[in-house]
């Protein structure tokens, strides 16, 4: 069975997997990350979301082996439930969520977009957001949030700054 | 879903990639980005017993552009087409399918070469790559060779690539006069319909057009009764450009689901390829 390095919300692991095995069922059943979510399982809704390297991947369209040498971060790494993240924060108060099943998705997704373009239009937003599906809130409380977070950290570089997650991916 | 179970390879080296692929023959896959083929492995719809990985193969990345023609790596990401300044310069046609295909997470994994060689017939990238006239570069054990996008594509999922070959890069001819059009599936984010368009211009009137679409048939087309109909055409005259633009896809097998029958579909195919003319004209 292959062996795999891979940095996860900053803690290193060394895992024998299963070539089959999906980055989403290594960090949700063998690293217990359960706050990644399986939705649809077939590359539409984005629960799933996590960054690869700085960029946005479904990690339910990936095997494992193929995240050797890689940096993943998930929704715990992003915030914690007495640190909250500006993002998180904003789902919160701006009622960016109902269900709550697709939001740590939703929210990578929305901290990747805010990292390449930190005063998103609302276009780019939905844009950003396009590979996430909601089936609950319409998506406009979703928009709110993300425009309220996005104001929250141009004008907060200091703690929460999304730059301090990890260097935006783009390399090939 | 889990697929079936594969023994996985990262070969470093197309030397390498050959071999295997020689040893396994036709149990063994290509990996490149893998957004059609994993989910085709998780629903079993597609078994191979060795996934070979070309993500460590040195050289198969980044678009190059040297003396008007444009160069792309197989294994470049859609991300990074749709990124870059000099593809939006120099080739909007292939820029604006690489913005309209997929969404975000999909297009930081999967790769114009694999889009390519899997042969959907709701591949963005294949009208484009026919508007162009693009070259493709074909590797194999026994050196390298080009084929022309128009000769690559068969059928549905159905390519000229033998098993023993892996695509290595896409080349074709600056086109700043060009553009990409899409009716998307609401759902899938697929074509219906997907128009791209590469003029040469003599003032205002179009000299020579290049027309590819995707989404319609069985696989992307050249639709040459348009590109003759809109040679001395102004597209500012709206009555001549939908007279040229009309009948579009005529001759083909028109594919029909419930989305688009085969005729609203055809109609379509019109005005998207009339939509994409007047794009290319406003560069």
């Amino acid at each position: 069975m292959p062996q795999i390095e891979i940095d996860v919300n900053g803690a290193h692991h060394s895992v024998p997997v299963e070539p089959r095995l999906l980055l989403v069922h290594l960090l949700r059943d063998k690293l217990e990350l359960t706050g990644t979510h399986v939705g649809c399982d077939t590359s539409s809704c984005g629960a799933c979301t996590v960054l690869l390297n700085g960029e946005s991947v479904k990690s339910c369209t990936m095997f494992a082996v193929q995240a050797d040498g890689s940096a993943v971060i998930t929704i715990e790494g992003i915030g914690a439930s007495d640190a909250l993240h500006p993002m998180q924060e904003a789902f919160w108060k701006m009622h960016g969520l109902q269900c709550g099943y697709c939001t740590p998705g939703m929210i990578v997704s929305a901290v990747d977009l805010l990292r390449r373009n930190p005063d998103p239009s609302d276009d780019e937003i939905r844009a950003g957001i396009e590979g996430n599906l909601c089936r609950c809130t319409g998506y406009e409380n979703i928009i709110r949030a993300v425009r309220s977070a996005a104001a929250a950290l141009r004008n907060d570089e200091s703690r929460h700054s999304v730059a301090e997650l990890l260097p935006v991916g783009g390399s090939n | 879903m889990i697929p079936t179970k594969f023994e996985y390879a990262k070969p470093s080296s197309l030397d390498e990639a050959f071999a295997l692929l020689a040893e396994h023959g036709p149990d063994a896959k290509l990996l490149a980005g893998g957004h059609s083929l994993i989910p085709m492995m998780k629903l079993r719809l597609a078994e191979p017993e060795m996934l070979i990985d070309l993500a460590g193969i040195p050289g198969l990345t980044g678009i190059t552009v040297r003396d008007g023609r444009v160069s792309i790596g197989a294994m470049t990401k859609h991300a990074t087409l749709a990124a870059s300044e000099e593809l939006r310069q120099h080739a909007p046609v292939l820029f604006e399918a690489a913005n309209a295909l997929g969404d975000p997470q999909v297009r930081n994994r999967g790769t114009i070469g694999g889009a390519l060689a899997n042969g959907d017939p709701g591949c963005d990238y294949a009208a484009v790559m026919l508007a162009l006239d693009a070259t493709f570069t074909v590797a194999g054990k026994g050196g390298t060779r080009e084929e022309a996008a128009s000769s690559f594509m068969v059928g549905m999922f159905e390519t000229t690539l033998s098993p023993e070959e892996v695509l290595v890069g896409v080349s074709f001819a600056a086109a700043p006069a060009s553009a990409y059009v899409k009716y998307a599936h609401p759902a899938s984010g697929y074509p219906l319909v997907g128009a791209a368009v590469v003029l040469s211009m003599n003032g205002d009137a179009i000299s020579e057009a290049r027309v590819g679409v995707t989404g319609v048939g069985d696989h992307a087309f050249r639709a040459g009764s348009v590109e003759k109909a809109l040679a001395g055409v102004r597209p500012s005259d709206r009555t001549a450009l939908e007279g040229a633009c009309a009948g579009s896809a005529a001759g083909v097998d028109v594919r029909s689901e419930p989305a688009a029958g085969a005729g609203y579909r055809s109609a379509m195919c019109d005005v998207y390829v009339s939509r994409a003319v007047l794009a290319a004209t406003r560069g």
